[in-house]
């Protein structure tokens, strides 16, 4: 006999209201700001958009340092979270919880702080401030600033990505790795790297993002000098400061743009991981239906 | 005895590469700013310190602060159940996109989100030429704080519970209406207590991102002193002034709050993971 409620295909009242609702929300707290960078940014035709981006110098040199310092912080925050997941997620030692919640932290930090801790650090007051003149190395108000600002709130990104995959992955195919001969970057580039590249794509995605997008902590850091240490989301708001709207919502659309293409990215390498985890687990089934000891499930 | 075959740790390559790197970062990056930041407003000593933290303009902003994020935080929790109860629950067409565009407050620069939602909630906005006439002063206001925090909140409250509506398990729900409960029952007193610890966790999560947003309530709420002043804005305030010791102060009081919040969000996950098994 069947023994499931009836899946509704017919829709009650109250399930088209709460649909209603919710896509009210979305609608009103999303859709309708999202579209209205757009709208405003081509207010005055595409013309005045390239106008206000192009023919503006400082808006140029917004533009360059985003390109300049974001990929760099994505960059040195990949390499870290490659190390640190395998670290975490292939051994064990004292201190590892403890390390897994420190790397939350930047997360949970405000961004402003994060700043004014570096400040405390690498300012002409700060720690290694003497030191810094000596060298004459200048970090705060000046590009090396803005990565460390930037790197510190998108540490946590690629590092979150990459524990959970490996340790759903198990160690399995590195140790038959290692068994057969192979050294420590043969591991890594022939067996580790392949099995997380949606993970670290995903993760560098989502970097990337918020590191183009950071704005308090690069605020805090940048002596916010208009072409000079401006980013772009620090011009959007040095633009409307200077009531020029228009032309904050020109670069403010850029930034829109990007986020978009964000999501897009993200959604088309969820996809793949999700392909990837019901294939683990399709042959996690076959090899524990073949052989039901606790070795074949991947527990060590 | 031979060794069980458990313990790979030791065969595995890359252990101390990869815990050089780790350390270092995390030390260098994590540890020393952190360090610093107690260090110097330790140094103000306890009544230096207080001075310093306490004054009416940095209560007033502790004020804004907390009160904005927790009713944002109430706020998107709500919004946030309703929407992942539709997403989860009721097939509708367009459900995919509705799911892609919740991820949007993740990706866009909060600077931009602080743009458009003061330009949509002045009297000449879009929003605006509706809601000021009634009253309705989105930006500017305390009001504007609050919309804008759920916007940045609101993907954490849905993410959250979003994965623990999708494992409910239908038997108990099935029961309920079997033996005679209505809709409204069966939600209350079946559905809702399961769900419970992970709508706390998205209510934790979108509180602590709540409390350290700074880059798009200062387009919003016009940063004015005792009024809508937010706490990391009058850092910065300080911090232009060179008044470093408030700064550091204000700084480390919001410091506590966060990394409290992060171990209470902490706990709540495992609960979650534990509850999940």
């Amino acid at each position: 006999m069947a023994n499931t409620l009836p899946t509704k295909p017919v829709r009650s009242p109250l399930d088209a209201l709460l649909v209603t609702g919710a896509v009210a929300t979305i609608g009103l707290l999303i859709v309708v700001p999202l579209a209205s960078v757009f709208a405003e940014a081509f207010s005055q035709g595409p013309q005045a958009w390239w106008e206000a981006i192009a023919h503006d110098p400082d808006t140029r040199h917004a533009i360059w340092l985003s390109l300049t310092v974001a990929p760099v912080a994505v960059a040195f925050n990949t390499i870290f979270g490659i190390a640190a997941a395998w670290l975490v997620a292939r051994f064990r030692f004292p201190g590892r919880s403890l390390l897994v919640a420190l790397f939350d932290v930047p997360f949970s930090v405000s961004p402003v702080v994060a700043g004014l801790a570096l400040v405390l650090i690498f300012g002409r007051q700060g720690l290694l401030g003497p030191t810094l003149a000596w060298l004459t190395l200048k970090v705060i108000f000046a590009w090396p600033g803005l990565v460390l600002a930037t790197t510190f709130v998108t540490l946590p990104l690629v590092v979150r990505e990459l524990i959970p995959v490996m340790e759903a992955i198990g160690p399995e195919e590195e140790l038959a790795a290692v068994s057969l001969g192979a050294n420590g970057w043969q591991v890594f580039w022939r067996v580790t790297l392949p099995n997380i590249r949606w993970a670290l794509l995903h993760g560098i995605v989502l970097a990337n993002a918020r590191a183009m997008g950071e704005f308090g902590a690069v605020y805090v850091v940048s002596g916010h000098i208009a072409g000079a240490t401006d980013t772009m989301p620090l011009r959007v708001e040095k633009l409307f400061q200077e009531y020029r709207t228009p032309a904050s919502m020109t670069v403010a659309s850029v930034l829109a743009a990007l986020a978009l293409v964000t999501l897009v990215a993200k959604v088309v390498i969820e996809r793949r991981l999700e392909a990837e985890s019901r294939d683990l687990a399709a042959v996690r089934n076959v090899a524990a239906e073949a052989d039901p000891s606790p070795s074949s499930a991947g527990i060590p | 005895m031979m060794r069980p075959r458990s313990q790979p740790a030791s065969v595995l390559p890359g252990f101390t590469v990869s815990a050089s790197i780790t350390a270092l970062v995390v030390t260098a990056l994590i540890i020393l700013p952190l360090a610093v930041l107690v260090f110097r407003a330790a140094s103000l000593g306890p009544a230096g310190f207080l001075a310093a933290a306490w004054t009416p303009r940095a209560r007033a902003a502790y004020a804004v602060s907390l009160g904005a994020s927790v009713a944002a935080a109430c706020i998107s929790s709500v919004l946030g159940l309703l929407v992942a109860w539709v997403l989860v629950r009721i097939p509708f067409p367009g459900r995919r996109l509705l799911d892609a565009l919740v991820d949007v407050p993740l990706a866009l620069p909060t600077a931009v989100a602080g743009l458009v939602y003061s330009t949509l909630y002045v009297e000449r906005g879009w929003l605006g030429q509706y809601l000021v006439p009634l009253g309705i002063q989105g930006a500017y206001s305390r009001l504007g704080i609050v919309l804008v925090l759920v916007f940045v909140s609101l993907p954490f409250a849905i993410r959250v519970v979003q994965p623990v509506l999708e494992s409910l398990d239908s038997d108990t729900e099935e029961a309920a209406r079997l033996l005679g409960a209505s809709r409204l029952q069966t939600f209350l007193r079946v559905i809702l207590p399961a769900i419970l610890p992970a709508a706390a966790t998205g209510f934790a999560l979108a509180l602590a991102r709540a409390l350290g947003e700074y880059g798009s309530v200062v387009f919003i709420s016009g940063n004015m002193p005792f009024k809508t002043e937010i706490a990391p804005v009058l850092i910065v305030s300080r911090l232009e002034e060179f008044a470093y010791a408030e700064a550091t102060a204000i700084a480390v009081v919001l410091l506590a709050i966060s990394l409290t919040l992060l171990v209470i969000v902490n706990l709540l996950q495992q609960r979650l993971a534990q509850n999940a098994q």
